[in-house]
Formats: structure tokens, sequence, C-alpha cells
């Protein structure tokens, strides 16, 4: 307590002299920033939490109903549904590849890398990568016609005389939702591998010849070198897949539109739909704080594993 | 990855065979990870076949086999029909403008609480990285009903300033904690010399950490050009839409012709594709630097 005390305390006397010490004066850098942050999310984002106690069409009078559109998300088996689903873009954006992107990355870097010449690792890396700088819509609307029930996988499926296996990828309640992970995981799967095995190039080389040299084997250098040093990137790449799987919206509207029946709803497509669709703006504000809540709940969550994680390693 | 296995204890005959049988696992993963590869590229390679195809080719051949004859009508159809040099237009206008403007705003953000340390800068950065994590949707509708009554809806501005604090919500956040192991001699030395604050920023902070600024601006640019759910909300005039939002339009008008669509799809990657050759090094810098505190 009285550290921090001193150490304010010192500036003041000094802030005379420099532009340094004097900290009052940066808030004016704060100007643009702030009134963009205003402005822009934390007004909206209180705006539409308000509105959440409403019925409104986006026209007209709104009327307040209180706690209504909560009570009526509980009963509604789209909604609920949507949350489930959640629970499966977090396996096809967050799980599979995290856990993929770390065996691939080890792989590539420590297995492959030492054999083959660094093109071959960097061209394999790229491709691996190449899904993630599609934008999501052209990749959502190419999957479509790969998926579709004569195009390219059944037709590939028939040629090699495996037809039995062809289906209706997307038209299939049980299958659709599944078909959507695959694609997410394609989408997804570049991302960690890039982080990794830049996290890996970081790791003392000295760390791996040393354990070689004690004659543990890939797999075993694998999980006492490579996964506690590159622990840091997996908090980073866990958080940012998280949120991403929690706001899936693009694969959706350009794939599926929620269906057959609701089984791919996500969401983020059933709030849109609930706002530009249906027009019942009260209800989809209720959604969307319902689906920001989660989002900020989970990334504090995230956040505070990653500091217990570091402060237990500095000890 | 230069030398290549150190240390093989070469003393006992049978060491040769075992570095040549795990040499052969190397050549059977390096053969797994080629084919798992061709399987990520595949709908991209179907895709530039079967652009360069004619419809009634495409129904009788199938989408398999080369196109026969090539042709470009398809792209130059897609090209003319979609106004295609306007939504590249569009879609360049958006990334640049919102991508000079988030890093100009994350660099005053950052300066005033990475070097500046204004009190309370913890709290700030935290509402900052939790202000970039919140979905848009939570705010989507206040945004669409605001900027319609201001004049901003269907126009690229608004789509602009919603990107710009976005982006530069993560910019900042970024920048701050980047910003916070600043050598003080070179600010210290500056202020000796009798520079303003101001001055400092443009002639000590902004030079050196110019390379983190290019890598905000290459991901802000490659963010922004490949967003959907802003742009699809906002910009409903085809004369204001981005290249991706085209894409999706011209699905829903013309559902029967893949070779068009594939057209379409290709004319659509070529920008990125371009882009991601030019900037690959920054780009995978970039996703790292956003790992790395």
């Amino acid at each position: 307590m009285s550290d921090t005390q001193l150490t304010s305390a010192r500036p003041r006397a000094r802030r005379a002299r420099s532009p340094l010490q004097d900290r009052r004066g940066y808030w004016l850098y704060f100007i643009p920033g702030g009134v963009l942050l205003l402005a822009v999310i934390l007004v909206p984002f209180a705006w539409g939490f308000v509105l959440s106690f409403s019925r409104w069409s986006g026209v007209g009078d709104i009327v307040w109903v209180g706690l209504d559109n909560y009570r009526q998300l509980l009963s509604d088996s789209v909604f609920l549904s949507s949350f489930a689903n959640v629970l499966a873009m977090i396996v096809a954006v967050v799980v599979i590849p995290t856990l993929l992107g770390l065996v691939i990355a080890a792989v590539l870097f420590d297995y492959l890398g030492r054999r083959f010449a660094g093109n071959v690792v960097a061209v394999l890396r790229a491709t691996f990568y190449l899904p993630q700088i599609i934008p999501i819509v052209i990749a959502g609307i190419v999957w479509g016609w790969v998926l579709q029930p004569d195009g390219s996988l059944n037709t590939i499926l028939r040629a090699v005389g495996l037809g039995f296996l062809a289906q209706n990828w997307l038209g299939q309640p049980h299958l659709a939702l599944g078909s959507l992970m695959t694609v997410l995981v394609w989408v997804q799967i570049g991302y960690p591998v890039v982080v990794f095995m830049a996290a890996l190039s970081r790791v003392d080389p000295e760390l791996y010849e040393a354990a070689q040299l004690d004659g543990a084997g890939a797999i075993r250098r694998f999980r006492a070198i490579t996964i506690p040093q590159i622990r840091p990137e997996t908090f980073v790449v866990v958080l940012t897949c998280t949120v991403a799987a929690l706001k899936v919206f693009g694969p959706v509207y350009a794939l599926t539109s929620g269906g057959p029946g609701n089984a791919t709803y996500v969401p983020s497509y059933l709030s849109y739909q609930t706002f530009f669709q249906k027009l019942q703006v009260g209800y989809g504000s209720a959604m969307a704080t319902v689906l920001a809540l989660l989002v900020l709940l989970v990334s504090l969550a995230i956040l505070w594993a990653q500091r217990r994680s570091e402060a237990k390693e500095e000890r | 990855m230069t030398a290549p296995v150190p240390g093989i204890p070469a003393r006992t005959a049978e060491a040769p065979r075992r570095a040549r049988r795990r040499d052969v696992g190397r050549w059977v993963m390096l053969a797994i990870f080629v084919a798992v590869g061709i399987v990520i590229v595949s709908p991209m390679l179907l895709v530039v076949v079967n652009a360069f195809k004619t419809q009634p080719d495409y129904t009788t051949r199938g989408f398999l086999s080369l196109p026969q004859p090539w042709t470009f009508d398809q792209i130059s159809t897609y090209w003319t029909q979609s106004d295609f040099p306007l939504k590249l237009a569009n879609s360049f206008i958006i990334s640049a403008a919102t991508s000079v403007l988030a890093v100009l705003v994350s660099l005053l953000n950052a300066y005033a609480i990475g070097i500046g340390r204004v009190r309370g800068r913890l709290t700030l950065v935290v509402l900052f990285l939790l202000a970039n994590l919140l979905p848009a949707e939570a705010m989507i509708y206040p945004l669409y009903y605001v900027a319609k009554q201001v004049g901003l809806y269907n126009t690229q501005l608004g789509v602009i300033i919603i990107f710009v604090a976005i982006h530069s919500a993560f910019g900042t956040y970024l920048l701050a904690s980047v910003f916070g192991t600043f050598p003080t001699a070179l600010l210290e030395a500056a202020a000796l010399d009798g520079a303003s604050r101001w001055r400092i920023l443009w002639r000590v902070v902004f030079p050196i950490s110019r390379p983190t600024l290019v890598v905000l601006f290459t991901l802000f640019f490659v963010w922004t050009w490949n967003e959907f759910y802003i742009p699809l909300v906002m910009l409903v005039d085809d004369s204001v839409q981005t290249v991706p939002i085209a894409l999706i339009a011209q699905q829903g008008q013309h559902q029967t012709s893949i070779p068009l669509l594939n057209a379409g799809a290709l004319l659509s990657l070529v920008p990125t594709l371009v882009f991601f050759f030019i900037f690959q090094r920054t780009l995978t810098r970039g996703v790292t630097v956003g790992a790395v505190k």
C-alpha cells in the first residue's frame, strides 16, 4: 500500500519539468478512440441491453415488457438448440483445431523440419493456412457446392465405388451439423498451426538436442518440451478460437440457413433472423445479450486461467 | 531448421540401419502431410477448374474433368454482371480507409496507455480487449437504427466507422502491451531536448514501432476485406457492396449456373490470394504478434 503511494508521489514532484511526467495531458490522446469506443460499442451495447426488455418492431412505439423476452427464451426450442449447437461449434473451432494444430505443428517443426528443407515445411504450413485467408462466405459457397446432393463429394464417392456412402450432406438433420463442423475445422486448422510453429521456433533448440541425447523420442519430447513451452500461445489460441466459435455466422448463413429443421441454428444467426427478418427487435436483443454475456464470461474465465498459470510459472 | 539430425550415435553397426528406418518414417509422414495438404486445397482446385468451363461442358462431363475448351466466358460474364471492378473498389476503399484510421486510433490510444501510463491503464486495456471480443450482434440493431437516422446506412463511411472502432480496440490492446516495454531512455532524451508530447509520438515512438504498425495494418486490412456480418446488414445497395457480399447476392439470383458461380468465387478469391502472397511474412508475423504478449 505505502509502496504505491511512494511511487505515485515521485512523478508529481517532477511534473513541471518534462512533458513525459505529466500524465493528465495524455488523456487528450484518448479523444478519437474514446469517442469511437463509446459511440460504436459501449452505448449501442447498453442500448441493446435495454431493448431486450421491450417488444418493438423497429418502428412505432416501444412496449416495455420486463423479463418477458428472457422467459420466452427459456421455452424457445429453436433458441435452446442454437445454444446446444454452440458446444458443437466449440468442438469444431477450438478443441479439434487446437489439438490437431499442436500435433501438426510439432510434426512439421520437430520431425519433418529436421529431415527436409525449410521450404518444404513452409509450403505445407502455407497450405494448411490457406483456408484462413479466404473470405468465410466464399468458403461457405464453395463448400455448399461440394456438399450438395449431386455435388463433387458424392460424385467422387460414386466414381471410386463408394457410392453407398453418398449422402445429402447438408439436407439431413443428423448430417448437417457434422458437415458444418467439418467445414469449420477446415477453415480453422491453419491458425493454431501457424501460431504454434512460431512459438516452437522461440523455444531454445538446445532443449530438444539435450533431450534427444538423453534418448527421449519424438513423442516424449512433444510431451515434456513442446506442450509446456508453448503454453502462453495455447491460451491465446484457445481464447481467440472460443470467441470465434461463439460468433459463428457466415458459414451457417452461406451453407444451411440454420436448417434442415432447426439442426444447425447458432445464436448469432438466430438473432440476425429475429432482428432483420422477423422484425422482433426486443426478442433479438435478448438473444444477443445472452450471447454477449456468454462471450464475456468465457473470455474472462480464460484470461483468469491464463493469469493464474503465468503466476504459477513465475513462482 | 538448419542442422539435420545432430548427434546420431554412429558407433554401433546397427546405427545406420536405425537411422534409415527413421528416415522411412519421415518420408511416410511427409507423404501423409502432402496428402492432407492436397485434400485441404482441393475445393479451391475444383473452383479453378470449373470456372473455365462452359455450361454444357459442365452438364455433360461433370466437374472432375478438365475444361474442354477452356473459356473465359464465365469469368467475363461475372465481371460485367456483378460490376466486379466497382465491388473491388468498394472493398479496397473500405479496407484501406479502415486499416489506416484504425492503426492511427490504436497508436493514439496506446501512446496514452503504454507510454503516458495514465491512471487506470489496466482497466482501460481490459475494457478495450473486451470491447473487441463483444459480438457485433449485441450492438448491431442500435447501430443500424442510428445509421439510418443520420444517413450513414448504406454508405461506406458508416461501415468504416464501425470497423475502425472494433479493430482499434484490438490494436490498442496489442500496442499498449508492446509500448509497455518501450525503451524509456529514448523518451527521456527527447524530452530533455525539449520535444513536446506530440513531437515525441511522431519523431520517436512512431518510427520505432513502425514494424508492429505494419503488422496491424495488414491484419486489419484482411479482417475488413473478409468481414461479412456488418456489411451484410449495413450495405444493401448494389453500388456500395463489397466483393464477398456481391458473390452471395449473385448466388441468390443465379442459382443454376455452377460455372458462373465458380467464376465468381475464383474472381473473389484472387485479391485475397495476391494479398496473401505479397504479405505472407507480415501476416504470419501478425498472427504470432497477437499471440505473444
